[in-house]
């Protein structure tokens, strides 16, 4: 059974809201990739680094970037809590795929500021 | 016509281990019954085979069974329903087995005692004779104050399963939806208060299993999104 520890002090309505707020960001995200994608009839390696030399990619990219640590964050947790029931083991892999998932952020920063 | 059954079987003072039990029935070519009139049927046939009932109209909620993979009440589902094959019965998911289609419903009711399931007014006057509403406040009680606690909408949901003792259920969230926009109850904060965790009505993700198995065709999930919404507003 899942502990109170672990549990019961998340606080549900900002895990249900940070959801969706990420959500929201992670879904334009795929909108407008999915746009580009559609819209650009040929994609080469100049085509794709100039879509991220921009500022405000880089900036939306980052942001989505964020948000799918938080949402992966929260709702790994909701998996985890429901079918890793042993607080110990549960607990080591929160721990391992947060830092996974801060590590992507982190990796994806560097590769944003690195597009010139 | 021949109808056969498969019925899990367990009684853990002699068994050690479910197993699913053929049967079959004999009835008039053309005729229908109703699930729970076929297993009183065959328990005439074996005594042994165990299930709860009482009203067999639908109303008390005692005989809520699993029916081809579905949850729902056998006296008010006809075999006409379930198919031509086999039909296959198994107690409620998810909650522990007594004997044969018997469910332990401890678990169950100790998340409907949670949500204090009844009416709270501190009052300081008390109307002389009872706390009248208008129709429109009686209105909104509709589609909750029917749910007969049956159980097939919290057994059927898979956040019910993992976490019985944590998250309230959708039976639970019904009854407590009912209890918050009452307008004779005085006690919405306390109750939002004890609702408000991680677990309690957040865990619900909305798959409405409970929609497409209540035998009375309540909502569940649209009370939990309203619970939700309070919550909400609250925090805000």
């Amino acid at each position: 059974m899942v502990t109170e520890q672990a549990s019961l002090k998340r606080n549900g309505v900002q895990d249900f809201v940070t959801l969706r707020a990420t959500a929201l960001i992670i879904t334009l995200f795929s909108f407008y990739m999915a746009y580009f994608f559609i819209a650009t009839p040929v994609i080469t390696y100049d085509v794709w680094v100039s879509l991220f030399s921009g500022i405000f990619m880089k900036v939306f990219t980052f942001i989505t970037l964020v948000a799918i640590m938080y949402h992966v964050k929260i709702g790994l947790w909701q998996v985890l809590t429901d079918y890793v029931k042993a607080p110990g083991l549960r607990a080591t892999i929160q721990y391992v795929l947060n830092i996974i998932a801060f590590v992507y952020v982190v990796v994806g920063l560097f590769v944003l500021w690195g597009v010139k | 016509m021949k109808l056969n059954f498969s019925i899990y079987r367990y009684n853990p003072d002699v068994d050690n281990a479910p197993r699913m039990q053929d049967y079959a029935l004999e009835v008039e070519e053309g005729q229908d019954m109703m699930v729970l009139d076929a297993l009183i049927a065959l328990k005439e046939q074996d005594p042994t085979l165990s299930f709860r009932r009482s009203c067999r109209e639908g109303v008390c909620g005692s005989d809520g069974v699993n029916m081809n993979g579905k949850n729902g009440l056998a006296c008010i589902t006809p075999l006409s329903a379930l198919g031509k094959g086999k039909i296959v019965v198994r107690p409620l998911p998810g909650l522990p087995v007594v004997r044969d289609l018997v469910v332990d419903m401890s678990q169950f009711y100790t998340q409907y005692e949670k949500i204090k399931p009844f009416l709270i007014n501190d009052d300081k006057h008390p109307p002389a004779r009872e706390h009248l509403q208008s129709p429109e406040e009686r209105a909104k009680l509709d589609g909750l104050y029917e749910c007969i606690l049956c159980a097939c909408c919290s057994t059927s949901c898979p956040s019910f399963w993992w976490n019985p003792d944590k998250f309230v259920g959708p039976a639970g969230l019904l009854h407590a939806y009912r209890f918050l926009i009452d307008s004779r109850d005085t006690a919405t904060d306390a109750r939002l208060n004890d609702l408000d965790d991680a677990f309690s009505v957040f865990r619900c993700h909305g798959i409405m299993n409970c929609v497409s198995v209540c035998p009375k065709g309540l909502n569940p999930t649209k009370a939990i999104g309203q619970i939700k919404s309070m919550l909400l507003q609250r925090a805000v």
